[in-house]
């Protein structure tokens, strides 16, 4: 299998530490102790970095090379068997979303949705916005994005190029498909981010949910009513690899009427829901996430409390909910938009 | 036994006796392995009287009488082995009273698990008391006499170290009272006096009839919540279960271990329930379980399942839906649950047997635990399904059984509920005098040998 693409050089030579200066959850005293940490990271060597990383992906946007600083801390960590989560939860975890072998072909027609391992979302998909759409999903076609929270780039490079198969031979190729929209943040980024740093052949396109979305808004804009609610985002993780993405939904929110009410913690300076930290048994941490997030939200006025990852919205919709703002997803808030 | 039945319509109606066939067949049986006895006839009396009268009758006549609650024991202790009366309690399900101060309800001897926790829900939200994972139908008193455990056994133990005194009719119709409502108007409590109710706790039915008892509530919290431990190696489990008793704050404590779904196959679970006034509390108690097993999770070698809000709410429900899932997972009707009580430090060797047993015996299990107390004992189980239209299947069941009991009683534990061959299997490992003194006790209660014949018998 191919190394991780990462260019040594380039990053030994970067002036601003960005990936671990602009890090929320792990503190330096100057960039020259930064700089110490990474080339011990770049040099295969230990570093405090790799058991304190909170695998937040948010290095990977912070990097002004796109020099694949996550992945390569994520090999690191591995290859020293640094666990970010006991064993027996990692062990457990990658049974639990192994391919199940109960995926059969058939004809899909366009747009070809992938829920990926969710399909007790399915129902999301529906109503004009995506009229005569076909879903996909199951174990089968789990994107595996998720093993980077848990030291296992070994993972993906088995399991990812037997999903694209599976998609491939089960439902797109003879289909005559070439395009799949990616419903979560986590497909698109495996499918482009990832495949591209990992060294994965994706023969078809992925399409990123926003991407779709904003397309769909053209072709149905005598049918928006204008929500007129301010909103909180939260944006996931899985973001940081796509973050042309992010400018995307903006087009969305200003399309639907939705004011995307400036927070401390979105956009660049996103943080995590408090979800992961707990699979690493820092769930003291994960509170503090939580509080600050929903506090964050609440203090803004919004009535809606948006999410794109169906992850987040478990870990923070019912505090959220708790705290008077309405939990939903994207989609969900444009079928609103649309009268649906 | 025409003209007895005749009597006994006469106590009860006519419509609260049956000798049809259809009813003795229902009630020759439970759900599990025991083979089927039919009764005579079945009768269910609406009072403490005509429970009274009834005894007075069959003690006169000899005719063999068998207590039944929710019939759901699962280990045919119910079963009229020598024919008679099955003498069924639902009938007499009133909750009598509820004290919200000093915590305790007074019920009916037919009242269930599921009556008592909806009118808590109703009428006194702040209290509960401790469910069975059993269906709701299984009675309380079943469940005391069976010393049952449930989701407030690790605050407050055996079930029947939850019930605080009893109304009882003797095998000769003598109506008796234990504990302080022997003395007082209030049940609140079996001290300071000689302890009477130990004569019909974990007797099978063979020392009298219960029509009212006592039982302690517990409050019920505002926020509740879960965590779930997953380790690889069962050594680990006795220290790791002392070691969360030991911060008194968990309101159960159910391991579990199961071969389905496939990703749990090798892993020991344990479900950690705990509830509180506010959510800062909720959190401290949280914390204090987390750090009491940190020298585990620090080392990576166990740790807390992360599982979202959503996911939790299926864990937290009482009773559990988790075992009457698998009790179905073979069709056909057949389940059988045994337990055995035991120290938590043979913990590693009974998950051992159990894994040597299933697989000696290709039956399909589950196994699990529940903690009493601050770890001073636990119920371990093995739970076995069979398909009842399956002579071999359930053959295959009965023999996984035996075998179990067997070696639940080598580790050092003892069979609970036990069915008549383990009683047997009790018995001959039990200390004679022992078994001298309940024999002399019986003889003194029941002179005419009426009471569930059959049970507790070499």
């Amino acid at each position: 299998m191919p190394e991780i693409k990462f260019d040594r050089k380039l990053c030994s030579g970067c002036e601003t530490v960005d990936c671990l200066m602009k890090c929320q959850y792990i503190k330096f005293t100057s960039i020259d102790d930064a700089k110490a940490e990474k080339l011990k990271i770049n040099a295969g060597e230990t570093s405090r970095v790799l058991n304190e990383c909170l695998t937040c992906y948010a290095c990977q946007e912070y990097c002004p090379y796109g020099n694949n600083p996550f992945y390569l801390l994520v090999e690191m960590q591995e290859k020293k068997g640094i666990l970010p989560a006991p064993k027996p939860i990692v062990e457990e975890q990658l049974r639990m979303m192994r391919p199940k072998g109960r995926i059969t072909a058939r004809k899909v027609s366009s747009p070809v949705v992938n829920m990926c391992a969710f399909p007790m979302l399915s129902g999301n998909v529906r109503g004009k916005l995506f009229e005569g759409a076909s879903v996909i999903s199951g174990n089968d076609l789990f994107c595996n994005i998720m093993w980077l929270h848990f030291a296992k780039n070994s993972t993906i490079r088995e399991r990812v190029p037997q999903m694209i198969e599976n998609i491939m031979s089960f439902y797109l190729k003879d289909s005559g498909i070439e395009e799949m929209i990616c419903f979560h943040d986590e497909c698109y980024g495996t499918y482009t981010s990832v495949a591209e740093a990992f060294g994965i052949q994706v023969p078809f396109k992925p399409v990123h949910l926003f991407d779709y979305i904003n397309r769909r808004l053209d072709q149905l804009s005598d049918r928006i009513k204008p929500v007129n609610e301010k909103i909180a985002y939260q944006r996931p993780c899985s973001n940081r690899l796509s973050p042309a993405t992010d400018k995307v939904l903006d087009e969305i929110f200003t399309k639907i009427g939705a004011e995307r009410v400036p927070r401390q913690y979105d956009r660049e300076n996103a943080l995590c829901c408090g979800g992961v930290p707990r699979a690493q048994q820092r769930d003291e941490l994960a509170d503090e996430l939580v509080e600050k997030n929903i506090s964050d939200m609440v203090s803004t006025g919004a009535r809606y409390c948006v999410f794109n990852c169906p992850f987040c919205m478990a870990t923070l919709g019912q505090e959220a909910a708790e705290n008077g703002l309405m939990p939903v997803l994207v989609s969900d808030l444009v079928l609103i938009a649309l009268g649906e | 036994m025409k003209d007895f039945i005749r009597q006994l319509a006469g106590i009860t109606g006519q419509e609260f006796v049956s000798a049809e066939p259809e009813e003795r067949y229902i009630y020759s049986m439970d759900q599990g392995t025991m083979p089927p006895a039919l009764p005579d006839a079945v009768v269910m009396p609406g009072s403490t009287q005509e429970v009274q009268q009834i005894m007075r009758l069959a003690n006169r006549h000899k005719v063999p009488v068998v207590p039944m609650g929710g019939g759901l024991v699962l280990s045919g202790l119910t079963r009229a082995l020598n024919g008679g009366i099955i003498l069924d309690m639902k009938r007499m399900n009133r909750i009598i009273k509820v004290n919200p101060v000093s915590r305790h309800a007074v019920v009916e001897g037919g009242a269930s698990e599921g009556m008592l926790q909806a009118y808590l829900k109703k009428h006194h939200p702040e209290l509960k008391h401790s469910m069975p994972d059993a269906p709701p139908i299984a009675t309380l008193a079943g469940n005391i006499c069976i010393h049952g455990s449930g989701h407030l056994s690790v605050p407050g133990g055996f079930h029947s170290d939850m019930l605080t005194g009893m109304e009882v009719v003797l095998p000769t119709g003598d109506i008796v009272r234990t504990g302080s409502c022997s003395v007082s108007q209030d049940w609140f409590a079996r001290a300071p006096l000689p302890d009477l109710s130990g004569l019909f706790l974990g007797w099978s039915g063979t020392t009298g009839i219960i029509t009212k008892l006592g039982i302690k509530l517990f409050p019920s919290y505002a926020h509740n919540d879960l965590l779930v431990f997953v380790c690889e190696d069962a050594d680990l489990m006795p220290d790791v279960i002392s070691r969360l008793t030991g911060t008194q704050v968990a309101e159960d404590m159910t391991p579990w271990m199961t071969p389905k779904p496939e990703w749990a196959r090798g892993f020991l679970h344990i479900n950690i329930s705990y509830g509180a006034h506010t959510k800062k509390e909720l959190t401290f108690k949280r914390n204090l379980l987390q750090a009491s097993v940190k020298k585990y999770s620090d080392r990576k070698i166990a740790g807390f399942l992360p599982m979202p809000p959503p996911q939790k709410s299926r864990f937290l429900k009482v009773p559990s839906a988790d075992l009457v899932t698998f009790a179905d997972i073979r069709k056909g009707g057949g389940f059988e649950y045994v337990g055995a009580i035991m120290s938590i430090e043979h913990f590693a060797e009974a998950y051992r047997a159990g894994l040597n047993i299933a697989k000696t015996h290709n039956v399909s299990y589950s196994m699990g635990a529940r903690i009493i107390g601050a770890g001073h004992a636990m119920m371990f189980f093995y739970a076995y399904a069979f398909n009842r239209a399956d002579q071999e299947d359930v053959k295959r069941a009965q023999h996984a059984l035996e075998a179990t009991n067997t070696a639940a009683l080598e580790i050092g534990g003892i069979p609970w509920k036990a069915e008549l061959p383990a009683q047997k299997q009790i018995i001959d490992k039990m200390d004679p005098g022992t078994f001298n003194l309940m024999n002399r006790i019986r003889s003194l209660m029941d002179p005419n040998h009426i009471m569930n014949p059959g049970n507790w018998e070499k």
